[in-house]
């Protein structure tokens, strides 16, 4: 319990997947531009991996890796598929992604109305395959992923929505021309990124 | 637009990560050494290239509705042969740019060349706007990737450039280039740089 705690810990804070690994770039600098969309956002991407996570966790175990498909009998067990993980991850993605909105439609017509375009956009946010490619490569177990999808999803958001705060009253001030919009935003982000440093001491 | 035009004009004016703001992700994430940086782009500059002719060539019989599932599997297709070539003839690199060649599929630029340019232009263009764009994105990968390893570890492709003299005089790698922050600063700073020169302004 306490190890998944702290798994859960690192990748909020230290082990940022936006600050530290530079996931989610894209939607980052287009989206964070008003509060209450950077939150609609931040949720929908925190769902999207927590579901998309633990689906290919199992997608990779029992259909993809080498000797994965020996449940169908012995003659398979040789079979190695996995080179059609990034294939599959993609297509698992953009399926849930569907999936997600439909059942947001159904059940609450308030959140999908404020998420909007946002929703189907999420299909391309490399923070999402990044979580599975990474969940893959550092062998996590079925429950580790799941946290390690959740919290890389809340630490997404807590970035995107910190970012969202400082541009709203970034409005205000008199920034040097050419590098208003991106130029400003990359270096605050590295400055967030900096603060975010100081966590890596943390052990727990 | 002229071949050359659509050729050269990605390279500076429209560059895709500065200007067009697309595929910020893996140009930061690679880029702690040159080597990985040039492997990297040149790996993307062949994914946008064959992608964009694959898709311009068949672009009558795609279906307006399924056009994105469509893209994302031929760029997937692309992918998986570029990280099967990387593991078998440079595996130390592929290890190095571990999950960050399978990001491509999500990495903006191609998804974003494909449906501005490819869908709607003839096979030749198509490849020549994909080649340019990969240029444009390759330049910004080997500024930052070569600026990251002089300040960050004082060498280049592993040559040590920095004169012992100098350290001897009391001048100190800067830890800080390596790490995350650093490559924010300091893609904040080339895109200031880069706008300021071209005279390119964004509005807030």
């Amino acid at each position: 319990m306490l190890e998944m705690l702290s798994l859960g810990i690192k990748s909020v804070f230290v082990e940022n997947i936006l600050l530290a690994y530079f996931l989610g770039m894209c939607s980052f600098l287009a989206v964070s531009k008003k509060v209450t969309t950077a939150i609609g956002l931040g949720f929908a991407v925190v769902f999207v991996m927590a579901i998309t996570t633990p689906v290919n966790w199992l997608a990779h175990e029992y259909l993809l890796k080498a000797g994965a498909l020996s449940w169908l009998g012995s003659q398979f067990s040789e079979v190695d598929l996995s080179y059609l993980n990034y294939i599959a991850f993609i297509a698992v993605i953009a399926a849930m992604v569907q999936i997600a909105e439909m059942a947001i439609e159904k059940i609450s017509m308030k959140l999908y109305t404020a998420l909007g375009i946002f929703l189907p956009l999420i299909t391309v946010n490399c923070a999402i395959l990044g979580v599975s490619l990474f969940m893959i490569e550092r062998k996590y177990t079925l429950g580790q992923s799941t946290v390690f999808g959740v919290s890389s999803g809340i630490g997404w958001m807590l970035a995107i929505i910190a970012m969202a705060a400082i541009r709203e009253k970034l409005k205000y001030s008199n920034v040097p021309k050419p590098l208003r919009g991106l130029g400003i935003t990359m270096l605050l982000t590295g400055l967030i990124a900096m603060a975010f440093m100081t966590f890596s001491g943390i052990n727990i | 637009m002229s071949n050359k035009k659509t050729f050269f004009e990605p390279i500076i004016h429209n560059n895709p990560v500065t200007i067009q703001i697309l595929g910020i992700c893996s140009a930061l994430a690679v880029t702690t050494q040159l080597k990985p940086s040039l492997v990297m782009g040149i790996a993307v500059t062949v994914i946008i290239a064959m992608s964009s002719l694959i898709v311009s060539l068949i672009r009558s019989f795609i279906p307006k509705k399924i056009r994105i599932i469509v893209e994302m599997t031929i760029i997937a297709t692309m992918v998986i042969l570029v990280d099967q070539i990387l593991r078998a003839y440079m595996f130390d690199v592929s290890k190095q740019l571990s999950v960050f060649v399978g990001l491509i599929i999500t990495n903006c630029i191609v998804l974003g060349r494909l449906e501005g340019f490819a869908l709607i232009n003839k096979p030749i263009p198509s490849i020549l706007d994909g080649i340019g764009n990969g240029i444009g994105y390759s330049l910004i990968l080997v500024v930052v990737g070569a600026g990251r390893e002089i300040l960050g570890a004082g060498t280049l492709m592993g040559y040590s450039v920095i004169p012992q003299s100098l350290y001897n005089a009391g001048y100190e790698n800067n830890g800080l280039m390596v790490l995350a922050p650093g490559a924010f600063i300091l893609l904040g700073l080339i895109v200031w740089l880069q706008r300021a020169v071209t005279g390119h302004y964004e509005e807030e």
